[in-house]
C-alpha cells in the first residue's frame, strides 16, 4: 500500500496537506520544514519544485519560487537533500509538485526513478495533460510506484471528473475555484461544488486546495472532503522569518488548535 | 516525382496539427486543469465557426474594408538588381495598425463574439499585438485588457499610449523578468481566474492547441494572396523562396502557410541572433533551444540545464521570445524549413539600407529577414518573396539612436 493510501486509511477526515516551495525561504530550509510540519500535525507535505514560469500559481507562490531559484534550488539539489531524510516510518507522505519543463530536462524517467528512490510518494504536475499521461508518462510513473494526482475544478464536467479520478491514485485534488493559487473567494460558493464531488462517490479521497488559509476555511473544506491543502497562507507565514521552526509550529497551531 | 514528394509531405502534414495538436513531436496542450474548459471550448468550436459563411463574410469584409487587404506584392527593383535575383515584398506593413498582427486579432475577435465572450485579454511585447487587439476591441465595443511587461511598458511608451487611446487597459506584468514571457504568464493567469466571460487573444502561433493552428489559419491570408498575386506577375503561383522573420512565428506561419506542403518552395525563417548566437545575448531559439514545454505547448525553448526558461535578447522586442511556435519547431527538426539568423547590428544595417534603396522603412523585426538575403546565394532564376511584416515607425527611437540623432 502506498504511503498516501496509508494516510487516508488511518485518517479519513481532516487530513492536512501543507505546501511549501523547496529551497524557500533558505536553500537548506527544506528538511527543517518537513520535520516541523510532520511533528506538528501535517499528514501530507507537498514540496514545490521551483520553476521560472509557474502558470497555475498565484503571485505569492511564484515569488517564493523565484527566491528558491535565486537560492540555487534545482530538482537535483532537492532530491539530494531528501536522500536519507525520508526513512522514518512515522513520517508524513511526501509529494513533489512542479511543472513539466524542468522535469523533462532532468529526464522524466530518471526523475521518477530518483524521486521514488529517496522516498517520495506521489507527484502533482499540473501541466501534464491526461492524453500525454495516458499515452506516454503514466506508465513510467506507475513503474516506479509513485502516485499521481490530477486536479479537478468547478468547471470540470462530471464525465471528466470521473476520468481524472480513474487515472489518479493517492487522492484527487479539488481546486476550490477556477483560479490561480492564493485567490480570495467566498467560500460558501464553493460548498455546493464540494457537495457535488462528494455525491459522485469517487474512488480516490478528495483534498481541497486553493483558498484554504485558516482554521475556518480548513474546517469548512473538511466538512465536504477528506482534507485540505494549504499553500499560499503558509508561504506568507514564512516570509522574512528567521526562525522557520517556530513560524511553522505557530502556523500549524493556528489551523489545528 | 515531385508530386509524389508533395503527397508524402501532405500526409505527414506540415500544415495541420493532428487531433491532439501536434506538429510532428511538437505542440499539444500542456495546460493546468483550470484552463481546460476554455481551451476545450475553443478546440471544439474554432474550425466549425471559421467555416460558417457568416463568419467568413464578416472576416473577409473587415480584412478588405478595415485592414486594407489585399496588401500589395511589390517587385523591389533596386534590391533585386543588387542581389542579382527577383525580390518581391509582401507589404503587410501597409495593414491598418502597421503590421500583420491585425489579421489574427480581427479573426479572433469575431470568434470571441460567436463564443459569447464579452471580455478580451492579450499579451504584448513591443506593443504591436496589443495595439492590434485594442483596435479590434474598440471596433467591436469589447472590454480590452493588455498585459505587458513592466520593462516593455517603459521602453515602448508610444504603443502604450496608443493602446490607452484605443480604450484598452494596460496592466504591467510585474513577475519574473517583466517582459513578454511574463506578460504571457499573466494573461494566462487572468484567463484561469476568469473562465466564463473572457477570451484570450494570443498574438502568435504559440500556446496550447488549438492556438497555433488558429493563429496560423488567420494569418494564412498572407500566403493565399501571395499565390494569386505571384501568378499574375510571374505566371506561377510558386516562388522559389519565401523569407520571413521568426520570433513566435506568426508572420512566417502566414507567409509559409499555403506553401508548407509545396516542397519546391524553400521556406526561410530568420531568427534574431541579438549580439551573436553564442554571445549569451540572443533570441535564436532553434539554435539555442531544447525541446521543452512553455506557455502550454511542447516546442523548442531557450532554457538552462535545469529547465528554467531564460530571458532572450534581441534589439527587436517582437522577436525577443524564448520559444517558437510548434509548427516552426517541426519545420526546423524535419529540415523542411531553413533557419538563419541575423544580429542586432545586421538588422539595423538592413533597415537603413532598405529604407534608402526602396523607400520603405521596415520594422526592426522585418529587417532581420532582409539581413539574411545576401547570405542566401540567390540567382537570377530565383523568385523570392519576403514578408514585410511591419513598418518601422514604432522603431524610430531605436533607429535615431543608432544614427546618432
Amino acid at each position: 500500500m502506498s504511503k498516501l493510501s496509508e494516510v487516508f486509511k488511518h485518517k479519513s477526515n481532516n487530513v492536512l496537506n501543507v505546501y511549501c516551495t523547496a529551497g524557500y525561504p533558505q536553500l537548506d530550509s527544506t528538511l527543517q520544514i518537513i520535520k516541523t510540519l510532520q511533528d506538528n500535525g501535517a499528514d501530507i507535505i507537498e514540496l514545490g519544485m521551483p520553476y521560472s514560469d509557474p502558470l497555475a500559481d498565484g503571485p505569492v507562490i511564484q515569488a517564493s519560487s523565484l527566491v528558491a531559484l535565486d537560492n540555487g534550488m534545482t530538482i537535483a539539489k532537492l532530491l539530494e537533500q531528501l536522500k536519507n531524510a525520508l526513512s522514518s516510518d512515522k513520517r508524513a507522505a511526501i509529494i513533489l509538485m512542479g511543472y513539466m519543463n524542468p522535469v523533462l530536462q532532468y529526464g522524466f524517467e530518471k526523475f521518477c526513478a530518483d524521486a521514488a528512490a529517496v522516498g517520495v510518494d506521489g507527484l502533482i504536475l499540473p501541466d501534464l495533460p491526461e492524453y500525454e499521461y495516458e499515452t506516454e508518462y503514466g506508465a513510467i510513473i506507475k513503474k516506479y510506484g509513485l502516485d499521481f494526482i490530477f486536479l479537478v475544478t468547478p468547471e470540470t464536467s462530471e464525465e471528466r471528473v470521473r476520468k481524472l479520478d480513474s487515472l489518479s491514485s493517492g487522492f484527487l485534488y479539488a481546486v476550490s475555484s477556477s483560479s490561480t493559487t492564493g485567490n480570495e473567494k467566498d467560500f460558501n460558493a464553493v460548498e455546493q461544488y464540494l457537495k457535488r464531488l462528494q455525491s459522485y462517490n469517487l474512488q480516490n479521497p478528495i483534498m481541497v486546495g486553493f483558498g484554504i488559509k485558516d482554521k475556518e476555511t480548513f474546517s469548512t473544506a473538511c466538512k465536504y472532503a477528506n482534507g485540505a491543502i494549504i499553500g499560499t497562507a503558509y508561504i506568507k507565514a514564512l516570509e522574512g522569518v528567521a526562525d522557520v521552526e517556530s513560524a511553522t509550529k505557530n502556523f500549524l497551531d493556528s489551523i489545528l488548535k | 516525382m515531385k508530386s509524389d514528394l508533395i503527397e508524402v509531405a501532405q500526409e505527414a502534414g506540415f500544415q495541420n496539427p493532428n487531433e491532439q495538436g501536434y506538429y510532428g513531436s511538437f505542440g499539444g496542450a500542456y495546460i493546468p486543469e483550470m484552463l481546460q474548459r476554455n481551451v476545450a471550448e475553443l478546440k471544439e468550436s474554432y474550425l466549425k465557426i471559421m467555416a460558417e459563411e457568416s463568419f467568413q463574410q464578416e472576416f473577409q469584409q473587415l480584412l478588405r474594408d478595415y485592414v486594407g487587404r489585399p496588401t500589395p506584392l511589390f517587385y523591389a527593383e533596386r534590391l533585386s538588381e543588387e542581389l542579382g535575383s527577383n525580390i518581391y515584398l509582401k507589404r503587410e506593413d501597409l495593414c491598418h495598425t502597421g503590421a500583420h498582427k491585425i489579421n489574427n486579432t480581427i479573426g479572433q475577435i469575431l470568434l470571441a463574439r460567436r463564443l459569447g465572450k464579452t471580455r478580451i485579454i492579450a499579451e504584448t511585447g513591443a506593443g504591436q499585438h496589443g495595439v492590434a487587439t485594442a483596435t479590434v476591441c474598440a471596433l467591436k465595443g469589447m472590454e480590452c485588457i493588455v498585459y505587458m511587461g513592466e520593462k516593455d511598458i517603459e521602453r515602448q511608451a508610444p504603443n502604450v499610449a496608443r493602446m490607452k487611446l484605443l480604450g484598452a487597459k494596460v496592466v504591467p506584468a510585474l513577475s519574473g523578468s517583466k517582459t513578454l514571457k511574463d506578460a504571457t504568464n499573466e494573461a494566462i493567469r487572468d484567463w484561469i481566474n476568469n473562465p466564463i466571460d473572457t477570451h484570450y487573444i494570443i498574438g502568435s502561433v504559440v500556446g496550447p492547441h488549438p492556438y497555433p493552428d488558429l493563429v496560423a489559419r488567420f494569418q494564412s491570408v498572407i500566403s493565399q494572396e501571395i499565390r494569386t498575386q505571384l501568378l499574375e506577375k510571374t505566371g506561377s503561383e510558386n516562388p522559389t523562396h519565401v523569407v520571413a522573420c521568426v520570433g513566435g512565428g506568426s508572420n512566417a506561419a502566414g507567409a509559409f502557410y499555403h506553401y508548407l506542403d509545396e516542397l519546391s518552395v524553400k521556406l526561410v525563417a530568420v531568427e534574431a541572433a541579438g549580439h551573436g548566437v553564442n554571445s549569451g545575448m540572443s533570441a535564436a531559439t532553434t539554435q539555442l533551444g531544447k525541446s521543452g514545454v512553455l506557455h502550454g505547448s511542447k516546442s523548442l525553448v531557450m532554457q538552462t540545464e535545469d529547465g528554467q526558461v531564460v530571458e532572450p535578447h534581441s534589439i527587436s522586442a517582437g522577436l525577443d521570445y524564448p520559444g517558437i511556435g510548434p509548427l516552426h519547431a517541426n519545420l526546423f527538426k524535419s529540415g523542411r524549413g531553413t533557419f538563419l539568423s541575423a544580429t542586432d547590428d545586421e538588422a539595423l544595417e538592413a533597415a537603413f539600407h532598405i529604407s534608402k534603396i526602396e523607400g520603405i522603412i521596415p520594422a526592426l523585426e522585418t529587417a532581420h529577414a532582409f539581413a539574411a538575403l545576401p547570405r542566401m546565394n540567390l540567382t537570377p532564376k530565383d523568385v523570392v518573396v519576403v514578408c514585410l511584416s511591419g513598418r518601422g515607425d514604432k522603431d524610430l527611437a531605436t533607429y535615431m539612436k543608432a544614427m546618432g540623432l
